[in-house]
């Protein structure tokens, strides 16, 4: 067993869901499979791995700028439940199709990842990864059972959630009426505007970036992305004092949307959204991401029912 | 791979004092740019902003800066002969060869005249691409008036109207830039293009007086500008509903602009 811990660490850098002293379950590098944390949902997700909280981009020295460096040259192994999985592939498109360029820092942290497989035998109480095609994925080289890396078995997913969404039926005829929703002002007293869900979340992609000097005195210094959430105010906020989505409806009507309708659009693929849960459990103000989408459902149907023949 | 995030030092030939709060710089660069792209300005341990090509020439670009963030008070403070690192071009550009052999409206308020200044400049030199070019650009008050040298010499060859919000001065009417949109005698046009550059709201108000002068929507062109990390499709800011302005942007017609609701 040692042994098998020590040839893998030769080839990769270990990450699984693990305890942390604060309690939390998080992905953070193991030394030994027993750390992993499979009877509970992690409450971050693995995005962190190959999507760094803060990464340094590159460094600014004498005028020019030097590229940053990956200094362990590992691939990465990550330990990881379907949903999680699926979530890569909604960042590939971003990181990697959208806009043409691939994306240099994700793209170079990406190429390492290979999954094994955490089973889910039964869904956790706010999974909804089957009603949003997340639950089975082929993307793993093993799966992870009995406290051992199986690569022979066959995967065992989840076929059934406790929760099910039904996505609104949104087309661009009808998506400035869903847009200019009263419901959505709910949300202007309900939500913190926190960006909780947007930390957890496996597939939120957004970021900033920040340029760091060392000292006043230094000209050296560094440009970092760090990520960035649509929920919080300055999001999109501009020098000169423009700026969009003010109040806090608006920006969860932009995150909704992108979640459940626009990015499948934009993209023709999946829905955004994999259905994990984590931010329900995130959200200081008890906001039930499942209950949004069935609550649009509806109010998508009644609003193609008053429209009628004249949409 | 290229890495298309990575900057690269260019040097700064000059800096032209428009306002107080906004300067040209004329930067080193051989790059072929379209009217209406932007690139990405940084200044290393301050921060990077999208600007507009104010104006393009050989061996040259020039960005027209406000003084409004951190980053613009950053560039402020360099001067000919210093180093600026840019990223870009990106974006989409004006329709220019759709504006050939007709009728050219330009409206303009404050700063958004930058992004259609080097159109301008080239219509101004090649007069005959155009059937003929109005231009309305509007500013706060005579404090904030740029291009002046430009302005003076389009009226040779544009029907040039100039006003100020906040006053009347000499070649300058008083009044926001959407009450002289009806002076435009779209009537008499064949067929033409408008293009709206500037704030927001300047923005929906010069549209709708378009609209109320019988402009086809489909004749209008806006230029939009939004935050943006990163300039290539991946940061988010920028995103509005399944648009990305920095992809399918700045450049949109109203008839796709009139949805984009952020």
């Amino acid at each position: 067993m040692e042994d098998m811990m020590s040839s893998l660490k030769d080839t990769y850098r270990l990450y699984a869901p693990k305890r942390f002293p604060d309690g939390s379950i998080r992905y953070g590098e193991i030394d030994s499979l027993s750390e992993i944390v499979v009877d509970e949902k992690s409450h971050f997700s693995p995005k962190e791995v190959y999507l760094p909280i803060v990464q340094t981009i590159f460094y600014f020295k004498d005028n020019q700028c030097e590229e940053s460096e990956i200094e362990d040259g590992r691939d990465i192994l990550i330990f990881a439940r379907a949903c999680d999985i699926s979530a890569i592939e909604r960042l590939d498109t971003i990181y990697l199709k959208n806009g043409g360029a691939q994306d240099f820092y994700y793209k170079r942290l990406r190429d390492k990842v290979k999954f094994v497989l955490i089973e889910c035998p039964e869904s956790f109480d706010s999974c909804f990864c089957v009603s949003m095609g997340a639950s089975i994925t082929d993307n793993f080289i093993g799966i992870l059972r009995d406290g051992k890396i199986d690569t022979k078995s066959e995967p065992v997913f989840v076929s059934e959630n406790k929760k099910s969404v039904t996505i609104p039926d949104i087309d661009e005829s009808i998506v400035k009426d869903v847009i200019q929703l009263e419901y959505w002002r709910s949300f202007d007293e309900n939500c913190a505007g926190c960006g909780g869900c947007t930390a957890v979340c496996p597939t939120c992609s957004c970021f900033d970036t920040i340029d760091v000097i060392y000292s006043e005195t230094s000209l050296d210094g560094e440009r970092r992305r760090v990520w960035g959430s649509c929920m919080q105010e300055d999001f999109s906020a501009m020098a000169g004092g423009h700026n969009v989505r003010k109040r806090v409806g608006d920006r969860m009507r932009f995150k909704v949307m992108h979640k459940i309708y626009d990015f499948h659009q934009r993209f023709g693929e999946t829905h955004m959204c994999v259905g994990c849960g984590r931010c329900d459990e995130r959200c200081p103000k008890d906001i039930v991401f499942s209950d949004i989408i069935n609550t649009l459902a509806g109010k998508v149907e009644q609003l193609k029912a008053e429209g009628g023949a004249g949409r | 791979m290229k890495n298309v995030l990575m900057p690269t030092p260019h040097r700064i030939l000059n800096v032209a004092h428009e306002t107080r709060a906004e300067y040209t710089f004329r930067v080193e660069c051989d790059d072929t740019v379209e009217h209406g792209q932007f690139y990405v300005l940084s200044i290393p341990k301050i921060g990077e902003a999208p600007i507009s090509v104010s104006s393009k020439g050989e061996g040259y670009l020039e960005f027209t800066i406000r003084k409004v963030g951190r980053l613009t008070e950053g560039i402020f403070g360099l001067g000919a002969g210093d180093t600026i690192f840019i990223r870009g071009p990106y974006g989409n550009c004006f329709p220019v060869q759709d504006f050939m052999g007709r009728d050219l409206v330009v409206i303009a308020g404050g700063t958004g005249l930058a992004a259609v200044r080097s159109m301008l400049q080239h219509f101004y030199a090649n007069p005959h691409e155009v059937n003929s070019l109005t231009l309305i650009a509007g500013f706060r008050n005579s404090d904030s008036v740029l291009f002046r040298e430009d302005l003076e010499t389009f009226r040779e060859k544009f029907r040039a109207i100039y006003c100020l919000d906040e006053m009347e001065a000499v070649g300058f009417k008083k009044g926001f830039v959407t009450e002289y949109i009806k002076d435009v005698p779209f009537a008499t046009f064949s067929d033409y293009n408008v293009v709206i550059v500037g704030p927001p709201e300047m923005i929906n108000f010069s549209a709708k007086e378009c609209l109320n002068s019988g402009v086809d929507e489909a004749r209008i062109w806006v230029s939009l500008e939004r935050k943006m990390s990163c300039a290539v499709g991946k940061c988010g800011h920028c995103k509005i509903g399944g648009v990305y302005v920095c992809q399918e942007g700045p450049v949109f017609n109203y008839v796709q602009a009139k949805n984009l609701i952020d």
